[in-house]
């Protein structure tokens, strides 16, 4: 009985000092980056690449090049189980470290931050996710998802699904098939295939994955009558490992089911097996290891044992791992931009948010930087802040994925007008005014 | 009119047209129901012989899944692999009884259902920690293929599944009603202080109810695990599960089968005729609203033991 | 020997019947609100923002639930539900009616969170026990699916959430991504102990004592007269009204914005949880247990930053849920009856020190 007691006064001693311990603001010069990572829970097997790239980008900046043009960058990880409330949590305690951006890494958490951003004055990197009207940098001058949004990488499936029939117009009266995770996030491509669906004549079906899609024997029988000519999945979690199974399972030609950029990973793919060969899926970078800024990560990382990955070097170059490293290095070079204007010092986030609407990432740079043909080169306006970024098409064939297409520009002459309505939409509900992007340089 | 029609007569009528792809519907909603019946066997066997409700046994499957691809990983070959997690749930079953248990003798229901809760929370987080949080491939050598049976599509991976829990329900049945344990698992369930006043060792009769209760997670996990890779969301499945259970009623070990099997019928049914109607997605709540209306009859479930109170 | 009542009589049945008769009580009681109000003054935003308010809305939503599961007997997990058709009655009232004081629009959203509570208790009488939990569990699945597919609710925006816009109370902007963490909280804290009054008030009067005949022996009751359609639907539908509140409250004064992800099957449990561990049947239990739930995962994530412990933070995630598997097992060994069952031995024990008897 005593010993109980014990523990329960240590536990209320612990509970009534806690306030008094604080938090460490960042010292001397550095920019501080936070960086909300989900290592575990239901979301971690893709949550792990994608915070070993940001971490072994922001090394390799600072062990090669000391930084950003000097300027070394601080960062640090917090854990939020793809929970919106505890990355609000994560948020909110790392503020105090006065960063000056975020990648929220979660559609729930980036729709948290949105009206926080102006307000805190941190900008929100949401790239190729979050709230797509927010490409619209009129009415959210804070928040950025360059380089492509949802509805454009719809648009570039359906131009994609065009090109493999021998022209768009043999699209019309094709059935292609949408599975969606029943979430925000899923319904996003929705509206935008319901439209080329009206011009462009194909026969769309829309199919609804509870979430968190564990079973999904019913859409797939529905499929299986249906025998759709393409399948697009906007999935995430497990629901995209059941989801390239069943296609498998019942006899579906893989190499004619496309996930969007977030079901077209390692990790989607490895329980099917074999069954996964042919399956494809939408991205906007070139998956694997064969570019300069790899071996640059080698070098100067894992060789001084600072890889995220340790020893298990086979998992760089994975699918998320490069997206993150890009989104890292679309992090840096904003900053870069903004350091142009200036100064080569520690900035601020509204400092930041300049360079960020003013990246203009050119062939030459890329090239620099050892990402040739890894991205395409990219430019962000005042009004544009989804970038003119292009889409491919990648394959996984049993070992890896691998490019099988060219790069595809979406249908921004479909999307741009929509997207503006959404925008107005989503500004006028947090209360914004429209700026004059023309008023500003 | 045309809406009434479409939402009662409309899917009667696509049922009637294609009575292939019915069948293939049918067939299809055999195999989840049975694979849902695998997981809701374990709720059954603690359920039955505890009166607990194991919060908990979402995570076991996964444990125990984890465990088994863990082992595989590490090179051992699959037989011995399986021995040494069947060892390691029965392990976990000892340390259930001793540290969670034990000091909550005869405390009331709700009070053990919230220490599974943190019993739960505890496997999540140490399963992980042990195992990493990485979706794993699970082979244990059946095929995920399917093949033609008269038209209709019939995956070799769901029949073992389906194959397995018939087995397993046929043992656990014999086991509860035959022998000597089973009989003496009965009386637990119904008192504990009862049945400790009569001599049955009611510390060994929870390792062992706990134990068995792991070896179908290792079942479960096995079937689901190859389906969808063995991850986190693996221990989702129980909540797909708990309309099986309040179907069959939460003491009746065949109520198991026969819930899974309604409710995997009912929900594939419903969502493919009725689905579309109403925009999709709403397996998750029809199965539950299917159980709640046979409930609405038979308050203890189809099979449950009928709770006779008195004053 | 501080908290002797000697002395103390009581001269009007009003005073023998007050919540807290013992005056060393009404002081403490009083202090602690009037440091509560206070707060706003001297906290961080961290600390209002993601620690205190989270608390307060969640002690709402413990409160409703326990006056159902602890005081009526009723085992539901539906909370989430309840929350979610609060928070979108109230974002469609708002919106509809943006002139509306949004206190009206929070107490109208409660109202109609208690109607669809009523609506689903109704299996109540006939179902019991854990049945009864997993049959609450369609209500739960249920209303998740009806806001995401009923776009209407949601004002057809194509981002598919809801917003808290700007509203006032008495010219100060107290949701929206306007306002203050201190007006949040005020507000918060302003619902929260008004609830808990007339919380604890029902629960001490014929209402709460017809819940608690019901809980204990719902044959007998009826043969004594409880009504126990009445009582059972009462039960849910007050403890909806409360679940509703906090719902909304959770967007308007916490989230900002949210998807229905925010109110699906773990909420329901996170709330159960809280009054397990706080205390079934027990107003401060309510409170206790949320600020458990709500705090141990911070402080357990805290801890190693605080005492310089660098660890990688998957396993120090795994380590704290670990921990808090372990903690909840723990102090339900200690005390099956919940925090407040120690707080009550603990105010026993203070009623006699220093003296052992």
């Amino acid at each position: 009985m005593r010993w109980k007691a014990i523990v329960i006064s240590v536990l209320a001693l612990a509970v009534v000092a806690w306030p008094l311990a604080g938090v460490a603001p960042a010292q001397d010069k550095s920019m501080f980056i936070p960086l909300l990572v989900y290592r575990t829970g239901a979301y971690a097997p893709n949550g792990i690449p994608s915070a070993n790239g940001f971490n072994d980008y922001f090394n390799l900046l600072n062990d090669r090049d000391g930084g950003i043009n000097g300027v070394k960058i601080a960062f640090e990880e917090c854990e939020f189980q793809y929970d919106t409330k505890q990355g609000v949590e994560c948020y909110e305690r790392l503020k105090a470290k006065s960063p000056v951006l975020v990648n929220p890494f979660s559609t729930g958490v980036t729709y948290q931050l949105i009206p926080k951003a102006p307000v805190d004055k941190i900008v929100v990197h949401s790239a190729g996710y979050g709230m797509t009207a927010s490409a619209d940098g009129r009415w959210f001058p804070w928040v950025f998802n360059f380089p492509m949004t949802y509805w454009s990488q719809a648009s570039a499936f359906v131009k994609y699904v065009g090109q493999q029939e021998g022209g768009i117009e043999k699209i019309k009266g094709k059935k292609i098939a949408h599975i969606y995770h029943n979430s925000p996030y899923g319904k996003e491509a929705n509206p935008t295939l319901e439209e080329l669906s009206r011009r462009l004549g194909f026969e769309l079906t829309l199919l609804a994955v509870d979430h968190p899609g564990q079973e999904q024997k019913a859409t797939w029988l529905q499929i299986r009558r249906l025998n759709p000519d393409w399948i697009y999945i906007s999935g995430w979690g497990v629901m995209n490992q059941v989801a390239i199974k069943e296609a498998s399972s019942i006899g579906m030609k893989m190499d004619r089911v496309i996930g969007n950029w977030w079901t077209g990973t390692e990790a989607d793919v490895v329980p099917a097996g074999e069954a996964a060969k042919g399956y494809k899926s939408m991205t906007f970078h070139a998956p694997g290891t064969g570019f300069k800024v790899h071996q640059d990560l080698f070098k100067h990382v894992y060789d001084k044992g600072k890889g995220a990955y340790g020893n298990d070097r086979a998992k760089v170059g994975e699918v998320l791992y490069n997206r993150t490293v890009i989104t890292a290095m679309l992090n840096t070079e904003g900053i870069r931009t903004a350091m142009g204007k200036f100064g080569n010092k520690p900035l601020t986030g509204e400092e930041v948010r300049w360079g960020f609407e003013n990246l203009n990432l050119t062939e030459q740079r890329l090239e620099q930087l050892g990402m040739k043909n890894l991205m395409k080169p990219l430019r962000v306006t005042c009004d544009n802040h989804e970038g003119n970024g292009l889409a491919l098409v990648q394959q996984w064939d049993g070992k890896q994925w691998k490019i099988v297409s060219d790069w595809i520009e979406p249908m921004r002459e479909v999307v741009r007008p929509k997207l503006e309505l959404a925008a107005v939409e989503e500004g006028k509900k947090l209360g914004y005014t429209m700026r004059d992007c023309s008023k500003e340089k | 009119m045309s809406q009434l029609y479409a939402f009662t007569l409309g899917p009667f009528a696509d049922m009637v047209s294609s009575p292939v792809f019915l069948v293939e519907v049918i067939v299809g909603g055999i195999a989840a129901g049975l694979m849902y019946s695998l997981v809701a066997l374990g709720f059954v066997l603690i359920f039955k012989a505890s009166g607990v409700f194991n919060f908990a046994q979402g995570v076991m499957v996964l444990f125990a899944a984890l465990t088994l691809v863990g082992l595989i990983e590490r090179g051992l070959p699959v037989v011995l692999a399986l021995v040494l997690t069947m060892g390691v749930m029965v392990a976990l079953a000892f340390a259930i009884e001793r540290i969670m248990l034990r000091p909550l003798v005869n405390q009331e229901y709700i009070i053990l259902f919230m220490a599974t809760i943190g019993l739960n929370f505890f496997l999540e987080g140490f399963g992980e920690m042990v195992w990493g949080a990485n979706v794993k491939k699970l082979d244990v050598g059946i095929p995920d293929t399917s093949f033609m049976v008269a038209g209709v599509q019939v995956n070799k991976l769901e029949m073992t599944a389906a194959v397995t829990a018939a087995v397993l329900v046929t043992v656990l049945a014999v086991f509860f009603q035959k022998t000597r344990i089973g009989r003496a698992l009965r009386a637990v369930a119904d008192d504990h202080e009862a049945a400790l006043s009569i001599g049955i060792p009611l510390k060994t009769i929870w390792v062992v109810v706990w134990a068995v209760a792991g070896l179908v997670a290792i079942a479960a996990g096995i079937m689901w695990g190859a389906k969808s890779g063995v991850q986190f969301s693996l221990s989702l499945i129980a909540l797909k599960a708990l309309p099986v259970l309040i179907l069959g009623g939460f003491t009746s070990v065949p109520g198991a089968i026969v819930g899974g099997l309604l409710i995997g019928v009912g929900e594939k049914v419903g969502e493919v005729y009725w689905g579309p109607l109403v925009g999709g997605a709403i397996e998750n709540w029809f199965a539950y609203v299917l159980a709640l209306s046979f409930l609405l009859f038979r308050p203890q479930g189809l099979f449950g033991e009928k709770i006779i109170e008195r004053v | 020997m501080i908290y002797r009542e000697a002395g103390q009589f009581k001269t009007t049945y009003a005073s023998d019947q007050a919540i807290f008769p013992i005056v060393q009580d009404r002081v403490f009681v009083a202090l602690a609100l009037a440091c509560a109000f206070a707060v706003p003054l001297a906290a961080t935003e961290y600390w209002l923002q993601a620690i205190l308010i989270p608390f307060l809305i969640y002690a709402l939503a413990a409160l409703g639930l326990n006056i159902l599961t602890g005081y009526a007997g009723q085992l539901s997990l539906g909370t989430g539900g309840f929350m979610a058709v609060g928070a979108y009655s109230a974002f469609k009232l708002t919106t509809a009616f943006p002139e509306a004081s949004i206190i009206l629009v929070f107490l109208a959203s409660g109202v109609m969170a208690a109607a669809v509570g009523l609506i689903f208790g109704i299996p109540s009488l006939r179902i019991k026990g854990f049945y009864l939990a997993v049959a609450t569990l369609a209500s739960q699945f249920f209303l998740i699916w009806l806001f995401n597919k009923v776009a209407w609710f949601v004002n057809y925006a194509p981002s598919g959430t809801i917003t808290a816009p700007d509203r006032r109370v008495l010219g100060v902007i107290v949701t929206g991504p306007n306002s203050t963490a201190g007006a949040r909280y005020l507000m918060a804290l302003g619902f929260v102990v008004v609830f808990a009054l007339i919380a604890k008030n029902l629960v001490r009067g014929r209402v709460g004592r017809s819940w608690m005949a019901i809980r204990d022996r719902d044959i007998a009751a009826e043969i004594i007269g409880v009504r126990p359609l009445r009582t059972k639907l009462l039960a849910f539908g007050i403890s909806s009204f409360y679940c509703g509140v906090a719902g909304t409250e959770l967007v308007f004064l916490f989230l900002g914005s949210a998807e229905t992800l925010a109110f699906d099957i773990n909420q329901s449990f996170l709330v159960l949880f809280m009054i397990v561990i706080g205390g079934l049947g027990s107003i401060l239990g309510s409170f206790l247990g949320a600020a458990f739930i709500v705090l141990t995962p911070i402080f357990l994530t805290n801890v190693p930053h605080i005492v310089g412990l660098k660890m990688s933070v998957a396993l120090l995630k795994q380590i704290e849920l670990m921990i808090f598997g372990a903690l909840i097992i723990f102090f339900l060994i200690v005390e099956p009856h919940g925090l407040a069952r120690l707080w009550q031995i603990t105010k026993e024990k203070l009623r006699l020190w220093p003296f052992p008897h």
